[in-house]
């Protein structure tokens, strides 16, 4: 998905730049977090692991094979802000030296495959983690899914930029269908590749896998041929007040996911957020052209009966995801606002822990 | 490591476009890349005297045009795309060879090439003429946040390393009788992976006590700051300067 120079035109490309500086500097920040003082060397030597699996080919079929990006891998093994840095990293250097992805587009390229795949894989593995029992099975699901739907949403962010800034005139909704189409397919690639990845170093170090901290099962000792709860050396802190809300946001996210994957399927002919969005944004002329023409939304519900019904229900359901995770960044850094006012050390690793 | 130091991207020589110091490289490729890419696709001539440009370069550094054009080859997979396109684009369509092909869509396929190609092209010459703590070096002299610069140095560093590491695990699979062949072989594959990860990540704890035990303090010191005399900077800005010429010629004409 590495985009060239020239696909996406100058004005749009500079705002990309612009978003991607953005997150790597609250990145660099947060990544200082998560490091302290260790960034500089473990967050290079996980981006020489990136770049170095990303050559590992896995083998598809007779002759095909395909191999990781590895934006959803590092958010689930060294935190977001440590992945989006260790990928934004791969992505320059893959620019300037390697040529593959174009200085221009360095910004588009970092927004979608740096950013949004990490920030979209940590949310939703996140989210699961909480939600689902706390077992080492639960962990592997929720990395598959996370990678799942990380690939398609970067797919859907490419489709974005090239609604607002794309310089040729190939309707969006092909474009869309296309990306989110073939990214499906890659997504499960590496959805089984990064869930298995994640579940080998989980196996041997689980201290090491950044998102599943605090997921360590407690001690059990045999006694006797019976399992028998070690004695506790220290107060285990119940997780009894996350209960209930955890339950309302599984119910909420199940519900969306429902509406989104199944309702769309039949009310796709009116036209919808991406289509607003793209009317919305798409003031310079050759936009307007695409949003009068060929509203992607409006595609589907034209020819959508047949065979666009699988692909509007997708695009919801990632829709949903997005969403979620956007709604979950604003209400975030509202929070740490307001915890932030007393600046305290306590108060840091306090608000961690509750994200 | 037995073998040279430079990398094998970089090809060594003392043309005067090695000369040059590593940020006003990266600065001429950047703002020649910003002007290429605005400039209309209507203009033909102009990509032609871009080509042109890049072609003086390649000349004045030495970089042999077969070196070049095997280079350009990571381009493959948009020229599918680029090809691609007049078939699936909308407008006036046009009739070409029994293929009905939309105006549009030509226009789009060329638009691609032109400004993909010359943009490798020029990271390619850059990358070629530059050794890679060079580039590093001129990136921070460029003001990059020196946390991402450590960071891209230590990748850089240790690339070829964990590379390496990667391909003795390969090595060692296949001693063992193992063969990659498809989906079920994925598990033994994740797990290679999953102990490349904890290598590296160990080996990264490591690196960092080893530089504690040495005074590291979160900042590198800076021994070889990068320097460009007002010669050299005007050389390296005449190539975006001229296309910049080129441009506003192109946005008139």
């Amino acid at each position: 998905m590495h985009v060239p120079d020239g696909f996406i035109n100058a004005p749009v490309s500079a705002a990309a730049g612009a978003v991607a500086a953005g997150a790597v500097a609250v990145s660099l920040r947060g990544a200082r977090r998560e490091l302290d003082e260790r960034t500089a060397p473990l967050a290079g030597l996980v981006a020489a692991f990136i770049f170095a699996v990303q050559m590992l080919n896995f083998p598809v079929a007779a002759g095909t094979s395909g191999h990781l990006l590895g934006g959803a891998l590092a958010a689930i093994l060294v935190g977001p802000y440590t992945g989006v840095l260790c990928v934004s990293v791969v992505l320059l250097m893959q620019g300037i030296l390697f040529a593959d992805g174009g200085l221009t587009a360095l910004g588009v390229n970092i927004t979608n495959m740096a950013v949004v795949t990490t920030v979209v894989a940590y949310a939703v593995f996140r989210g699961l983690v909480k939600v689902l029992p706390r077992k080492r099975r639960s962990v592997t699901v929720s990395a598959f899914v996370a990678a799942l739907l990380s690939v398609p949403a970067a797919a859907l962010a490419f489709t974005l930029f090239y609604a607002v800034g794309g310089t040729t005139d190939v309707p969006i909704g092909q474009v869309l269908t296309a990306m989110v189409g073939v990214h499906v397919l890659i997504g499960i690639g590496e959805a089984a590749i990064t869930a298995l990845t994640v579940g080998a170093v989980i196996a041997v170090r689980p201290d090491l896998v950044h998102g599943a901290r605090g997921l360590t099962a407690p001690l059990k000792l045999r006694v006797n041929g019976e399992l028998v709860d070690a004695p506790a050396a220290e107060p285990v802190a119940a997780p009894a007040t996350a209960r209930s809300p955890r339950k309302i946001l599984l119910a909420g996210l199940a519900t969306s996911l429902l509406l989104a994957g199944v309702v769309s399927f039949y009310a796709s002919a009116s036209p919808d957020g991406l289509e607003k969005v793209a009317a919305d944004k798409g003031i310079d002329a050759k936009a307007e052209e695409h949003a009068a023409a060929d509203s992607p939304l409006a595609d589907y519900g034209v020819e959508g009966i047949t065979n666009g019904r699988l692909s509007g229900g997708l695009a919801g359901v990632i829709g949903v995801g997005v969403t979620v995770v956007a709604g979950t960044g604003v209400f975030w850094a509202v929070r740490r606002r307001r915890s932030g006012e007393p600046p305290s050390a306590t108060s840091v690793p306090d608000v961690r822990e509750n994200v | 490591m037995g073998a040279g130091h430079a990398h094998r991207l970089y090809r060594h020589g003392h043309s005067p476009v090695h000369a040059l110091p590593p940020h006003t490289k990266l600065t001429a490729v950047f703002a020649f890349v910003v002007v290429v890419v605005s400039t209309p696709r209507e203009a033909v001539w102009a990509f032609a005297l871009y080509a042109a440009l890049l072609g003086t370069v390649a000349y004045a550094a030495r970089v042999p045009a077969g070196f070049l054009l095997k280079r350009l080859l990571i381009e493959i997979p948009f020229v599918a795309f680029a090809v691609l396109m007049p078939f699936v684009a909308q407008g006036e369509r046009v009739e070409v060879l029994g293929l009905s092909l939309s105006v549009n869509g030509l226009w789009g396929a060329w638009n691609v090439l032109a400004k993909g190609t010359l943009g490798v092209a020029a990271s390619v010459l850059l990358a070629s003429t530059t050794e890679l703590r060079e580039l590093l070096l001129g990136l921070q002299r460029l003001k990059l946040p020196p946390l991402l610069v450590q960071i891209a140095s230590f990748m850089i560093r240790y690339g070829d390393v964990i590379t390496d590491e990667m391909r003795r695990m390969r090595i060692a699979r296949e001693s063992r009788g193992f063969e990659a062949k498809g989906v079920r072989h994925w598990g033994v594959l994740a797990q290679s992976a999953g102990a490349l990860f904890i290598r590296s990540y160990e080996r990264g704890e490591r690196v960092h006590l080893a530089m504690v035990s040495r005074g590291y303090a979160g900042s590198m010191p800076v021994i070889d700051e990068v320097t460009a005399s007002r010669a050299q900077w005007s050389y390296a800005l005449a190539l975006p300067v001229t296309a910049l010429v080129v441009c506003v010629l192109g946005w008139t004409l």
